[in-house]
């Protein structure tokens, strides 16, 4: 029989998830500081300003998962979420306008903001931003032989780079326009057309995605267990070609021999369609570590997916501090 | 013949030939032909029909009018017309107008009817042309109407979306449409078992009259019976009365079989004992069985009974066979084949018709209610012209009497706007009664304008709990889609029809005539009762009446049709003979269903790929096909004679004779919305027919323009990832109704039982199933008679602090409401006053102080509204006319019905944050849960199909197909999510959002389209502070000193499915839950 090391596993049968049968999942095992600091691993895979690939390996699904719901709905954005409509002209309803705004990325630092107390009516320059969008669709005279309507008319489209930022207070001494405004200028907010109007004042304010999905810094925050490819038997000739064909590219290569051999599986897809052909049926194990998590977060713009992750793990680290405190209080 | 039979036999009809193939892109047919006949096409040119050519006949037929005081005089209507939508702008002018103008202004879409007419003025002759006599509602999109060969920009510039299937008229701002009523045929014989006792039944209709006559077998001799005769008539006796007087004769006429004279012997005997012989006598005899006439006619003119009894058989008895100078002979051979169908009938009940049966039944539609209508008010028009005359011509006069002066209008025009806008449409003339013959048209969407254009409704009493009006006849086969209709009451009786159905127009019969001759028919009139019951012979009925005697009827069929497929006669003419009763019929009336086929000759189809490549290119329409003889219509009676093909490889050599266009097209608009219909429990489709017209979305590009009393809209409505050629067809695509939800087919939570569904709160806060609910509020200023008119205020300040009241908050200087304002319950949108109605005119220049009184319109709801648009106009009575538009945004909340389009409805059981959301390796939260549970029994394959093929279809970045017996491949659909890396059964690897750690089952997941439906929380809280008003009156029973506390009673009424929403609400303690209290059901 062949025998498989030590890792914690979950095994993809062909109609379930199984567990190791003598694995009864992390959660009662015992916390053991020592333990953990000895197998506890980072590794950034991949990152740049969007988007950050990472391995947490040798952790509980409680904490791994604790840090993607944080990064989902904790860590703070600023978004817009008052709109005053001074005047709507355009076909788009007040509302749905307004809504639409709420949803566009902005640039500005969340850490460098405060969040604005319920009942405060006035806005501080620490805890809002202010700004403007004041478009009007004309017509533009010449070009009569033209049904396009960008030679007919102009500012027929809204989009978010013109919205403009209105510094408060003292806030344009340590802002700068481009580090605050909207993060793609591309947006389409509206379609206007001659007549149609729009002068609005819209007002960010810091937020957590709990509240709202538009204060969520990640597009999303997620992550998966490590894959795992064992080949039972020798698989050759057709088979290799079949068997190859049943996961992700790169997963299984094909040596000189026309054997195939599991190449790397961290990228494989899971599709366990390899269950489907009964001739390689059982010469493959398809099984995911269980403590390997293979994190993977995009950010929205505001802040690098680094910080969105330490920000989350600051987060949890506050929260176990107020848990302590309370506990110590009682 | 026969050796074509031999080798059929030897080679199983099919071996010796290669298959047919199976014509590539085929269904491009159909949209070629939607293209001329259209969805609402049979309601458009019915009512071209109507008021192009029937209102032309109808004027004709009542030309004439006399006064008997003066015999000189006389009115002549020479022609009529229908001019195209206009106002009137106060005397004789006029302003073209468009429907919107009408929508929005209350007003009526109508155009003037004129006529030509030639009358005597004193005692001159005078021709007057274009004289009005009255207005005609307009059919959208009809010959008349603005909005025909319009371009879509030209549309739009008329503030009318390009896709609006037109079909309906506008009356006084609302859009009214009349639906297609199911009736048994007129003028064809029926024999049916009633009570036991088989009859033969007759309704005939004419211009004139509309009358039943009956031949039934009572005591076993057969009667006549009629509603103008107070008793029956033996059969014989009737023969006597037409001129038939020698028994011989009438056996002769009605055959000469052993079984026949041996049934006929009591009659003949019967006439007989009554000492009749003679055509004299007989018509004395009627004479004397006469109803009595309620009304004698007015000229005083007494008939005898003989004379009476004549006329009555001439022109009331089988009113539609015509009868020339008392010649009854052709009366008599149909009164005659009456008797034999009634023989034939009692002892083989195959002969019994079945009035299920569609080649039984005609379609009513607008134009011709509209005749009817017409031709009444157009009657009662003259006859008060006559009065009027008859009155004014014998007095003394100044100047001479000219009639036109007398022509009011407003009888004409009143009598069709109250007809369209009641739905009533009495005719005392036929003692027709009809109600609920308009609606409202449904614009809660798009598909439901277009289902109810498409909508047939039954003459039967839906109270009625038979099942044989309900149930589904084979006949319906590509003429009514077999899944839409409603449940209740009005299933099975209120239907709907077919993509590809084509209702038939009258077309004149005199071609017909000239043809039939040529091809053999021999007149009746001079052959005897043997000739005509000659084995040999086939009897040629045109319309229910007798044309002829054919001896070659095969011959006459295949010229017929040989002469419809040249296109020398109509399409729609359909021949067919029915070897039992040894006849042939003709059709060429109004209202049968009928339907285009392939034509398939010698095992091939006419329709060749290459025609087909050139209908792809454009180069030929569907018109062509018809031109040159390779498409044709068949009426429901024909399409029973023929042998058609649904496939090219069920195609026989020997006996396929048609070949169906495109399956699909047996399903209707709505059913065709159905993604994999064959694969669903056929229920599941009916109730998504009902569902689909409440599902919200975009009912019109012109929708924002509409002030809708209500209107519900979506904000962000998508095309659905699995379409149907239907939905391309449709323009479903264009205005969608729905949102590809990306849904996991998973447990969660406890609050998803019964069908409810959970929600993903971060989708909803991008906007998931986030809709607009419009509402109107109106009025118009009055100008009353006594010089006074209601007057609007601006807004009223507080006496003490100046400041504006609540109440008036929103309201600008002009004291209406102004756009973009929030309204709150019980402020007033528009400050309306009225003056009191005891005030007395006073004389010019004089200010006279009134107390008005204040009718402000006021907002009422719980929620706040927001003031889209206000419009300021005239009504067709020159009142000012208000209308504004109030907006409300809801978002998805708890008790929210979806559904998605299998008839699988449920309400949002939970909202649930993002975070807590199960989610699968590319980090994909589903936007919606729903239960595995509503499988099982429920049987909708089709939709497991469409999340399949959703699914592939995201990942190729395009749309499948679902189409009705075609679509996508589940194999290839499987292959594709294969290739893109996911596993082929469409089953995800899911983590818990809770814990962290991989489910342990895989979860079938992926995009479904998925509908709202109109029915919210919001609009069915119903509470009152106060209880049942009734209880008070239990306080006079209670014994004095009790007294009775009006409990303070709050009353929510929920549907099922959100009770038990709302019950699992309450199960669990400490479940986030405000707005309803669990107490309620307790």
């Amino acid at each position: 029989m062949f025998k498989l090391d030590e890792k914690p596993r979950v095994f993809l049968e062909e109609f379930r998830v199984k567990n190791a049968p003598d694995d009864y999942g992390m959660a009662d095992e015992k916390w053991d500081f020592k333990k953990f600091t000895k197998k506890f691993r980072i590794v950034i895979v991949r990152m740049d300003k969007w988007e950050m690939e990472f391995d947490l390996i040798g952790l509980q699904p409680a904490f791994a998962n604790a840090f993607r719901r944080l990064m989902l709905s904790e860590v703070p954005s600023m978004a817009i979420e008052k709109v005053m409509i001074r005047n709507n002209t355009s076909i788009i309803q007040d509302e749905i306008l307004a809504h639409r705004l709420g949803l566009i990325p902005l640039k500005a630092d969340p850490r460098l903001f405060e969040y604005r107390l319920e009942g405060e009516s006035e806005a501080s320059e620490f805890d809002t931003l202010e700004y403007s969008l004041k478009v009007k669709c004309t017509a533009k005279s010449q070009n009569k032989d033209t049904f396009k309507p960008e030679d007919l008319y102009e500012n027929h489209n809204v989009y978010s780079s013109q919205i403009k930022w209105q510094p408060v207070g003292n806030q344009a001494s340590i802002h700068k326009e481009q580090d605050v405004g909207p993060v793609h200028g591309d947006i389409l907010l509206s379609k206007m057309r001659p007549g149609h109007e729009l002068d609005l004042q819209l007002v960010a304010v810091k937020g957590i995605g709990k509240d709202h999905a538009k204060f969520s810094p990640v597009a999303t925050a997620t992550y998966r267990l490590l894959p795992e490819v064992t080949l039972t038997r020798k698989v050759s000739g057709s088979d290799a070609n079949l068997l190859q064909s049943c996961f992700s590219p790169g997963v299984i290569s094909i040596d000189s021999e026309g054997c195939a051999f599991v190449k790397d599986a961290r990228y494989d897809i899971c599709s366990r369609n390899v269950f489907r052909y009964d001739s390689i049926k059982d010469a493959v194990i398809l099984s995911r570590i269980r403590d390997h998590f293979i994190f993977n977060v995009e950010s929205v713009g505001a802040l690098p997916p680094h910080i969105i992750f330490i920000e989350a793990v600051k987060i949890l680290r506050n929260k176990c501090k107020t848990l302590l405190e309370e506990l110590n209080k009682i | 013949m026969e050796f074509s039979k031999k080798l059929s036999e030897w080679d199983n009809g099919k071996g010796l030939r290669e298959p047919v193939k199976a014509l590539e892109d085929k269904w491009k047919l159909v949209p070629s032909f939607l293209e001329v006949k259209g969805l609402v096409k049979q309601h458009i040119d019915s009512f071209n029909y109507f008021i192009n050519v029937e209102i032309k006949k109808i004027v004709q037929a009542n030309e004439k009018l006399f006064c008997e005081s003066d015999p000189l005089f006389y009115l002549k209507y020479l022609n009529a017309y229908v001019g195209t939508p206009d106002l009137e702008e106060g005397f004789n002018i006029t302003k073209p107008t468009t429907p919107h103008e009408c929508r929005l202004r209350d007003l009526t879409y109508s155009a003037p009817i004129t006529v030509d007419i030639e009358y005597i003025r004193g005692n001159q002759r005078v021709i007057k042309n274009k004289q009005l006599i009255g207005r005609m509602p307009l059919m959208l999109r009809s010959s008349n109407c603005v909005l025909t060969n319009k371009s879509d920009f030209e549309l739009s510039q008329l503030d009318e979306c390009p896709h609006d299937p037109g079909g309906y008229f506008i009356i006084r701002g609302q859009e009214k449409v009349i639906l297609i009523q199911e009736q048994l045929s007129k003028n064809r014989m029926i024999v049916d078992e009633f009570k036991g006792a088989v009859q033969c039944q007759v309704t005939s209709s004419t211009h004139e009259k509309k009358t039943r006559t009956n031949v039934i077998l009572k005591n076993g001799k057969y009667v006549l019976r009629h509603n103008a005769l107070s008793d029956d008539i033996p059969i014989a006796v009737a023969f006597k009365a037409m001129g038939i007087c020698s028994d011989q004769e009438i056996m002769q006429l009605i055959g000469t079989d052993d079984k026949t004279i041996k049934k006929m012997a009591p009659c003949i005997m019967d006439c007989h004992n009554l000492k009749i012989y003679t055509q004299t006598q007989a018509l004395a005899y009627i004479g004397h069985k006469l109803k009595l006439k309620r009304y004698p006619s007015a000229a005083g003119k007494v008939k005898t009974p003989i004379d009476e009894a004549r006329e009555l058989l001439a022109t009331t008895i089988l009113a539609h066979v015509p009868v020339d100078n008392f010649n009854f002979y052709v009366k008599a051979i149909y009164l005659a084949i009456m008797v034999r169908r009634v023989i034939e009938a009692e002892t083989n009940k195959v002969a019994i018709d079945d009035p299920d049966y569609y080649g039984n039944k005609r379609l009513e539609l607008a134009g011709s209610l509209l005749a009817l209508m017409f031709e009444d008010l157009f009657k009662r028009f003259n006859w008060e012209l006559k009065s009027i005359a008859e009155k004014i011509i014998p007095k003394v006069k100044a100047a001479p009497f000219d009639i036109v002066k007398h022509m009011r209008p407003d009888l004409i025009s009143n009598g069709l706007f109250t007809a369209i806008s009641t739905g009533n449409w009495t005719i005392k003339r036929f003692k027709m009664e009809r109600h609920g013959v308009t609606q409202v048209l449904s614009r809660l969407s798009y598909i439901s304008a277009l289902g109810m254009m498409t909508r047939v409704n039954s003459q039967f009493e839906k109270t009625r709990k038979v099942s044989g009006p309900r149930s589904l006849q084979p006949s319906q086969w590509g003429m009514l889609c077999p899944s839409d209709t409603p449940e209740g009451e009005g299933c099975g009786l209120v239907k709907n029809l077919a993509l590809m159905t084509h209702i038939t127009t009258e077309c004149s019969e005199e071609p017909i005539l000239r043809l039939a001759c040529n091809a053999g028919v021999e007149d009746v009139r001079i052959l005897g009762g043997e000739e005509i019951n000659h084995p040999a012979n086939y009897i040629v009925f045109l319309n229910g009446n007798i044309l002829g005697v054919t001896r070659q009827y095969k011959k006459l069929i295949k010229i017929f049709r040989m002469f419809r497929r040249r296109g020398l006669i109509s399409a729609f003419i359909s021949i067919y003979p029915n070897h039992n009763q040894r006849t042939v019929y003709i059709c060429s009336d109004g209202g049968r269903l009928c339907r285009p086929y392939i034509i398939v000759e010698k095992g091939l189809p006419l329709v060749k790929q290459k025609h087909i490549n050139e209908l792809k290119r454009h180069l030929r329409k569907f018109q062509d096909f018809l031109n040159d003889g390779m498409i044709e219509y068949l009426d429901v009676n024909e399409e029973n004679d023929s042998y058609i093909a649904t496939v090219e490889a069920d195609i026989d050599p020997y006996v396929t004779t048609h070949l169906e266009i495109e399956p699909f097209t047996i399903l209707g608009v709505c059913a065709g919305l159905v993604p994999y219909p064959h694969h669903n429990q056929s229920p599941r489709n009916t109730y998504q027919c009902a569902m689909g017209k409440q599902a919200m979305g975009t009912i019109g590009y012109n929708q924002k323009n509409r002030i809708d009393s209500l209107m519900y809209n979506l904000v962000y409505p998508q095309c659905p990832m699995v379409k149907t050629r239907t939905i391309e067809l449709t323009n479903f695509d264009k205005l969608p109704a729905g949102q590809n939800a990306t849904v996991a087919v998973m447990s969660y939570s406890g609050y998803d039982i019964e069908d409810a569904l959970i929600l993903n709160r971060a989708s909803i806060d991008r906007g998931y199933g986030r809709c607009l609910v419009y509402k109107n509020a109106k009025t118009t200023m009055k100008r009353y008679s006594n010089q006074t008119s209601d007057r609007i205020l601006g807004p009223s300040r507080d006496a003490t602090t100046g400041k504006v009241i609540k109440a008036h908050d929103i309201l600008d200087t002009d004291g209406i409401a102004s756009p973009g304002e929030m309204v709150e319950n019980r402020q007033v949108l528009i400050n309306k006053q009225m003056p009191p109605a005891n005030v007395t005119p006073v004389a010019q220049g004089q200010i006279q102080q009134i107390e008005y009184k204040d009718v402000p319109v006021t907002y009422k709801g719980p929620v706040e509204s927001y003031v889209e648009k206000v419009m300021v106009s005239s009504n067709a009575d020159e009142a000012c006319l208000i209308k504004m538009l109030l907006r409300q945004t809801r978002i998805p909340e708890i008790g929210d019905k979806f559904s998605s389009r299998h008839g699988q409805k449920g309400v949002t059981g939970l909202i649930v944050q993002q975070e807590d959301m199960p989610f699968n390796d590319r980090g994909i939260c589903p936007d919606m849960i729903m239960n595995p549970h509503g499988f099982p029994s429920r049987m909708t394959v089709g939709k497991t199909i469409e999340l399949l093929a959703g699914k592939a279809g995201l990942m190729e970045g395009k749309f499948h197909y679902g189409t009705a017996f075609g679509g996508s491949k589940v194999k290839d659909v499987c292959k594709e999510l294969e290739k893109h890396g996911y596993n082929y059964q469409g089953k995800d690897i899911f983590y818990s959002g809770l814990t962290g750690e991989p489910l342990e089952a895989y979860i079938y997941s992926g995009p479904v389209y998925y509908q709202k439906l109109k029915h919210m929380v919001q609009d069915k809280m119903h509470a009152r502070a106060r209880g049942p008003r009734a209880r008070r009156h239990l306080r006079c029973v209670r014994p004095p000193g009790q007294s009775l506390l009006v409990p303070r009673v709050s009353l929510v009424r929920a549907g099922r499915e959100r009770r038990d929403a709302v019950r699992v609400q309450a199960a669990l303690p400490g479940a986030g839950f405000n707005e309803h209290s669990a107490a309620t059901y307790s």
